[in-house]
């Protein structure tokens, strides 16, 4: 569709861009008209309290609200130039564009080669040489490779919390999408495992674009060059994340990170 | 103590309670009778006392007219009798033979066309219904919208309660007039028919549990297959079906038990001879249909009788290994698969 080849890519380059979009849930507004840009190898965060529509802004830009019943898409969002929720876009297509990382850890019932090697499969890669190869490079990438070597062979889902979530990574990476959405990816880790998917993301960003949604205001002050903070659906104010802790513009975003609401 | 704290005695309350657990455990009780019931009328048909056939049993043969048999004669015919008495009683041999013909003067209670007719049957009906209502499940679970789910799932389960005598009855009178035009076959009963009548029983069972098995695969997974760019379709057949093989299995299982025990329709469509035949156009005969025909005629306490129920307990053995097994799929393997052991 269109070739994303990151390695050309400056870091000033504006990856991702939102004009206007509104999101509706039936009858309920969820986003309200948030336009941002998000920039190539950088890590975007969104923060703000519970049911301030940062999850449902993140899943807009790979159309998964498209699987939510009666939602409904407004405005424009823009990878690399091109609207994703034009007609023509291929769903299918943007996603492998756009990789995934969820609140809970998702690893399927398989092993845990098996599910690094999902993405690469339905791609039409069964070349048992070449899969061996994705798995090692995306377990690697994941920081996971090291204590799960000898044990490909196990199911996904033995393996703790952390190393299920670090697996889900190396599972979106295996793909190779160029961008990872992050949704709460350490929200249920304890604060070693937590550590461990933030250093990682310290390391993708050198070759990935990310997104990811946060509760925990130190995370997006630790891992994020920007942030964004939502409330009730708008975007109040989006800047170097930097700048947003140290001196927020705002003072609904000063009331949220000094911990007065939220 | 407080007389607001003292322990009071609810009669109404105590009544309800016993009233209860004595009803579930009545039910309980009449399963097991019936098991012990089955079991000890299939008893005799194993200890037939040879030694109980004695000559004076035998006794004179009883003769027509003036004919008089000479000695020779006699005891050739002592020892015919005394041989068919032998064969009275269902031997293991008599029992493993292929032909079933209970009533004649030397009853055959070969049990192997029965059996082999059970499972033709069993297996068409299922070659059927399991892939129709396995697809029929996913697609509900998987791709139908909300609207289509609503009417399919309970259209489908009411099917579940549909009288078999009347499936039978458009098996016999319908189904089995197009099955013969379109396949130009030689008998108009047959077990193909049978079959395929059958099925329309079975599906409903494998429909409702696979359905279940399916919608209880988690929401992410289906959201991490679709979030790495698989298609619905590869999401369905590369994650949510294997993750609800267990599920699934179980399903043809209870499948597989309903079709062997199912008696009305079978005994209505497929002809009833008890033909040991590998031809699937070929009328046969099944265990369920056997006792459904045949039990009503029989002399009570009679080697026929008996063997009615052995027939009886082997398809209950059957079916209760088979849901046996099912249940500990379903409720070890499927949990299993999700805790990740």
């Amino acid at each position: 569709m269109y070739p994303h080849s990151y390695t050309t890519l400056q870091p000033t380059d504006v990856r991702i861009k939102t004009e206007q979009l509104n999101i509706y849930y039936g009858k309920k507004q969820a986003i309200k008209d948030v336009s941002l840009d998000m920039l190539a190898n950088r890590v975007t965060a969104l923060i703000g309290p519970s049911g301030c529509g940062k999850s449902t802004y993140l899943r807009s830009l790979n159309r998964m609200n498209d699987l939510i019943e009666n939602s409904r898409t407004e405005g424009k969002v823009l990878l690399d130039g091109v609207n994703i929720y034009d007609r023509e876009v291929d769903v299918v297509e943007l996603r492998k564009k756009v990789g995934m990382i969820f609140q809970k850890s998702n690893p399927f019932p398989k092993s845990i080669f098996e599910n690094v090697a999902y993405g690469p499969r339905i791609n039409g890669i069964n070349d048992k040489k070449k899969l061996d190869e994705i798995v090692e490079r995306s377990l690697k990438q994941a920081a996971l490779w090291e204590e799960v070597k000898d044990d490909l062979a196990k199911s996904g889902l033995s393996i703790s919390g952390g190393q299920q979530q670090r697996l889900c990574i190396a599972r979106a990476l295996a793909v190779d999408p160029g961008i990872l959405l992050m949704d709460e990816p350490a929200s249920a880790l304890d604060p070693i495992a937590t550590a461990k998917i933030e250093e990682l993301i310290y390391e993708l960003k050198n070759t990935y674009t990310i997104v990811i949604v946060t509760h925990n205001m130190q995370q997006a002050a630790r891992v994020s060059d920007y942030t964004g903070f939502f409330y009730m659906g708008e975007l109040i104010e989006f800047d170097e994340t930097k700048k947003i802790f140290t001196m927020p513009a705002k003072k609904q975003t000063e009331d949220y990170i000094t911990g007065r609401f939220g | 103590m407080n007389t607001m704290m003292k322990k009071r005695f609810r009669l109404s309350e105590f009544l309800a309670e016993k009233l209860i657990t004595a009803t579930a455990f009545i039910s309980f009780a009449f399963i097991v009778l019936i098991f012990i019931f089955v079991f000890r009328e299939t008893l005799p048909i194993f200890s037939v006392p040879e030694a109980a056939i004695t000559q004076e049993e035998l006794g004179e043969q009883e003769t027509y007219g003036d004919i008089t048999l000479t000695d020779a004669e006699k005891a050739s015919e002592k020892n015919e009798k005394s041989k068919a008495v032998n064969d009275e009683g269902a031997s293991i041999k008599n029992l493993a033979g292929e032909r079933w013909q209970p009533v004649s003067s030397k009853p055959k209670y070969g049990l192997s066309p029965l059996i082999i007719g059970s499972l033709k049957i069993s297996l068409i009906a299922i070659l059927f219904a399991g892939p129709i209502a396995i697809f029929a499940a996913l697609f509900t679970a998987a791709f139908a919208p909300k609207w289509a789910k609503e009417i399919l799932k309970p259209a489908i389960e009411i099917l579940a309660g549909f009288p078999s005598v009347v499936i039978g009855f458009f098996a016999l009178v319908v189904l089995a007039t197009v099955v013969q035009d379109l396949l130009g076959l030689e008998y108009r009963l047959n077990a193909f028919v049978g079959g395929l009548a059958l099925s329309l029983a079975v599906i409903p069972i494998i429909y409702t549990i696979s359905e279940d098995a399916i919608s209880a695969i988690p929401k992410s997974l289906t959201e991490a297959s679709l979030a790495l760019g698989a298609t619905k379709w590869q999401t369905a057949l590369k994650v949510i079906l294997p993750a609800a093989t267990p599920g699934i299995f179980a399903a043809i299982l209870l499948g597989v038990g309903r079709a062997f025990g199912e008696t009305m329709i079978v005994l209505m469509a497929t002809g009833n001879a008890a033909l040991l035949s590998a031809n699937l156009f070929e009328p046969v005969r099944t265990m369920s249909a056997t006792i459904g025909a045949e039990m009503a005629e029989v002399v009570f306490g009679e080697t026929h009788y008996n063997v009615l129920f052995f027939i009886g307990s082997i398809l209950f053995l059957f079916t209760f290994t088979l849901n046996a097994i099912a249940e500990i799929f379903v409720r070890q393997r499927l949990m299993k698969k999700f805790r990740g052991d």
